[in-house]
């Protein structure tokens, strides 16, 4: 396995990455790569010559009897100064070459297709010009996609290590990020930024659509609710649009009431009355959730009007309806 | 003066014998209440050790929790609080205090042949409030943790129920403590050098203290500052940072930053100070280009507040100021850069001698180039945007915070030792501990580098099945790095009870220090004592009977003996 990761180390800019970097999957990587084999050898060659000259003067001038260690000059400018100024050209060189790497990565080209990008505790929703909501990321293969990101609640960041790409996201403010993929296949998309108990779950996958592909891809997935059962699709949009985070189905209370069980029967509210769990009290509870909060419960819930359409509402409620 | 050396066993002190600062009262009010900058460098000293050793036992079970991707024995709030209370340890309670406040405190007033610092009471003051600080800590963790990791980013650290209110108090103090320890340095270095110590006669472990205190008394502040207005928007709900309530979350990282990114230099210039000296006398040889590591010492902590943005490359600040940043970045990297050509060059045509403080020193030299080198990845703004957030930011910190303070402050510890306290440790045993630490913080650390580079996130309790390899190894070496660190402590342990006695200069240093007794009477000086160069060994001879260096002003070849073989591991 190391020797493996030793040879393919020494041509760090093949196809199959490098001991230290996975392989580059949109256009931007390669430039990114090349930079950091760049300071990686300006480094390796610094190190070796710290480590050379300290072992050598180790081994050479180690303390004997009888001999004193020699006089030799205190400063000299000439040396001074070339040690100064050779390193201040390199880190002039390395700059430069992260500047300008970094505006190709920060500025997509005006044609990308638009993604927009929310994060909330703790998973992801990519949603595509249509309006249909992932909790995964599809893009086509060869088309630059921009994404406008925004959180919920607090910082995350969107970061996909095959395309070394990063971006926070801000609540109340838009990031933009951007990349072309350049190879077919599913990779990984981490929250780099720390967002609490469950940050490390905050992932997601990457699907990369070969050319053509991703429009069908897209046009299916969108459809999914005329293609299953109400109770199914409802389940898919209770985990993609964040209901999950707050209700679960196993009975347990969480930020808000569990789902589970709860169809048809009568529930205490804050304000002392009770109400009885039906379609309309549901479907009110989406559209406003603050009306008719549960007792015991804060009123946090943000609404879902305009975010969730009469058929989305439909198959949510008879997701719950099956939760006996 | 150092002809008559007085050492003086601690534990078992003599009527007749000379009494040393630590025989000369007894009763812990003495030591309590004590006004002298060496007993309250020596509790400084056992303080950051306590709270190093807490920090290293989280560290362990963090690591013990990361050998498998999923849950071993932690749940996802358990990893949480205990990696921010890590780091907050580590960061306020060990890092930041130990060479400046438990070795700066012991040595700087016997390095200028001063009686004590200029304000003592300010110095007690200063330990106590560190006390009261740590004391916030604890408190933190009982009523209901921290996980808002050391940085306390916003909104997350003001809409967290945990005891974020008490932490910042605690850091909040902690930083008082750090401002009046500076206050005191710059005060006692401006003041109090005796006739002839001009700025450039100075020895370069001040150079160091004192550009470390003027950034804890121009920085320190920003972070009292900041962490009030944190606690009076989670408190009061000012809007300042949380952007439901008008604020801005951003402005909080950037005010975190241009305090802790100086704070990284208050960690790491009083280190390379400590290599300045351990380097120079080891060698025997006149420390290279002095004025060149006294100036960068200074450009370090004046570049260094202008850099705190490369934190925030990917957080949305403007393309304009991202690459500012990362110019000024690079623009640090300069004088570190000449320091290590300067000690390497100081070592040439030496004469080398491999005892403990210079094994360390050479370690340092090692780690310390791996940390600064690999700075230079995360300063270019494009590989920047990859390596944020991931390990290599968590090794490129440790490599230079473990690799180089920690270990800069071992060689300090080594080499003052026999000096604080009139005990010479086992070379042999010390070493292993010193080849232990330095097998086991790379092993550690450097795996950490690749699987950063691949792309595994920081902070995460449960990660994707590739990158387990290189988890066990950092496990393994953290494994070993602890062991390596138990025989350190149990070296110098055992050193207190059967060591011999040290002789007032066991090392043949020229600086003022080691004109005094070991331990140091309690006024350091009887008679003045005469300032020379710091780094001219010519009048230093080795005595046989005295296992140890005298002064003669005269160089007398012929009466030379044998000095020690140099020790083996």
């Amino acid at each position: 396995m190391f020797s493996n990761w030793a040879s393919s180390m020494l041509f760090a800019q093949s196809e199959g990455g490098s001991l230290f970097l996975s392989p580059p999957s949109s256009t931007v990587a390669p430039m990114v790569d090349s930079l950091f084999s760049l300071i990686f050898w300006i480094s390796a060659f610094f190190f070796a010559l710290i480590v050379g000259l300290m072992v050598l003067f180790v081994v050479k001038y180690r303390r004997r009897n009888g001999v004193e260690a020699q006089k030799t000059a205190h400063h000299n400018l000439l040396l001074e100064a070339a040690w100064s100024i050779i390193p201040i050209i390199l880190v002039v060189v390395i700059f430069v070459e992260g500047v300008l790497g970094y505006l190709d990565l920060r500025n997509p080209p005006d044609d990308a297709y638009e993604i927009r990008v929310t994060g909330r505790k703790w998973n992801w929703a990519f949603q595509y010009p249509n309006g249909h909501v992932e909790n995964n990321l599809h893009v086509p293969m060869g088309v630059p996609v921009r994404l406008v990101m925004t959180s919920e609640d607090v910082i995350h960041s969107l970061y996909i290590p095959a395309f070394r790409v990063k971006m926070d996201l801000v609540p109340e403010r838009y990031t933009k990020a951007w990349f072309e993929a350049t190879r077919p296949g599913t990779y990984r998309l981490y929250c780099a930024e720390y967002c609490g108990t469950e940050h490390s779950n905050m992932t997601a996958n990457v699907v990369v659509h070969e050319p053509g592909e991703f429009e069908a891809w897209l046009e299916d997935a969108s459809n999914f609710l005329d293609k299953m059962p109400p109770a199914e699709a409802g389940k898919l949009l209770y985990e993609r649009r964040g209901c999950i985070q707050c209700h679960t189905i196993d009975g347990t209370s969480k930020t808000g009431p569990s789902f589970r069980g709860i169809f048809g029967t009568q529930q205490p509210l804050a304000d002392g009355s009770t109400v009885t769990v039906d379609e309309n009290y549901i479907r009110e509870s989406i559209l406003e959730p603050l009306t008719k909060v549960r007792a015991g419960y804060r009123p946090v819930m943000p609404t879902y009007r305009g975010q969730l359409k009469d058929a989305e509402i439909s198959a949510i409620i008879e997701f719950i309806k099956s939760l006996k | 003066m150092s002809a008559t050396v007085a050492t003086q066993s601690a534990p078992h002190p003599q009527a007749d014998a000379p009494t040393n600062y630590l025989t000369v009262t007894r009763g812990w009010r003495s030591w309590a209440f004590t006004l002298d900058h060496k007993r309250i460098g020596v509790m400084y000293l056992v303080a950051v050790l306590s709270a190093f050793l807490l920090g290293g036992i989280m560290a362990l079970i963090l690591r013990m929790e990361l050998v498998t991707p999923t849950r071993l024995f932690l749940s996802e709030d358990l990893y949480n609080h205990m990696f921010t209370l890590h780091g907050a340890v580590m960061t306020f309670l060990f890092i930041i205090p130990s060479i400046p406040a438990a070795l700066g405190n012991f040595l700087l007033p016997i390095m200028l042949g001063a009686k004590d610092l200029a304000f003592p009471r300010l110095n007690l003051a200063s330990f106590y409030l560190w006390v009261a600080g740590a004391i916030f800590f604890l408190l933190a963790i009982v009523l209901g943790g921290l996980d808002t990791g050391w940085t306390f980013y916003t909104p997350y650290s003001t809409t967290t129920n945990t005891s974020v209110v008490t932490a910042t108090i605690g850091a909040f103090v902690l930083g008082f403590s750090s401002i009046f320890t500076g206050l005191n340095f710059i005060a006692t270095i401006n003041t109090m050098r005796p006739p002839g110590m001009t700025w450039f006669r100075m020895p370069l472990f001040l150079w160091a203290l004192y550009a470390t205190s003027i950034i804890q008394v121009l920085a320190t502040p920003v972070l009292g500052i900041t962490l009030v207005l944190l606690a009076a928007e989670r408190v009061l709900g000012i809007g300042v940072f949380d952007p439901k309530l008008g604020g801005d979350p951003v402005l909080f990282q950037h005010f975190f930053w241009f305090y802790s990114h100086p704070a990284v230099y208050i960690m790491i210039l009083p280190a390379m100070g400590v290599i300045s000296e351990v380097v120079s006398v080891f060698s025997r040889k006149h420390i290279f280009g002095y004025r060149f590591i006294a100036y960068s010492s200074i450009a370090i902590a004046l570049l260094g507040f202008l850099v705190w943005g490369h934190h925030m490359f990917t957080s949305g600040q403007s393309q304009r100021a991202a690459i500012i940043f990362s110019g000024l970045t690079f623009s640090v990297s300069i004088p570190s850069a000449i320091k290590v050509f300067n000690w390497l060059t100081t070592m040439y045509k030496g004469s080398i001698w491999l005892a403990t403080p210079m094994c360390y020193a050479l370690a340092f030299i090692f780690l310390f180039g791996i940390g600064g080198l690999t700075g230079l990845f995360l300063g270019a703004l494009a590989t920047d945007v990859h390596l944020h957030d991931t390990y290599f930011v968590v090794a490129h910190f440790h490599y230079v915070m473990m690799g180089g303070t920690l270990i800069a402050f071992l060689a300090g510890l080594h080499y003052w030792w026999p000096k604080m306290f009139g005990r010479m440790y086992h070379e042999g045993w010390a070493q292993l501990a010193c080849f232990i630490v330095f097998v086991g913080l790379n092993l550690t650390f450097f795996p950490q580098f690749i699987m950063g580079s691949r792309g595994m996130p920081r902070r995460y309790a449960r990660y994707d099945a590739e990158f387990q390899p290189f988890h066990v190894m950092s496990t393994t070496g953290a494994l070993l790095l602890g062991v390596g660190l138990v025989i350190c402590a149990l070296v110098l342990w055992q050193s207190l009870r059967r060591g011999r006695k040290a002789p007032a200069n066991p090392w043949g240093g020229a600086t003022l220090e080691w004109h005094c007794a070991s331990p140091p009477p309690l006024e350091n000086f009887a008679v003045a004592p005469t300032v020379g160069d710091p780094y001219d060994f010519d009048g230093l001879v080795y005595k046989g009977e005295e296992e140890g260096y005298v002064f003669e002003p005269k160089k007398q070849p012929a009466k030379r003996e044998a000095e020690p073989e140099p020790a083996t591991v």
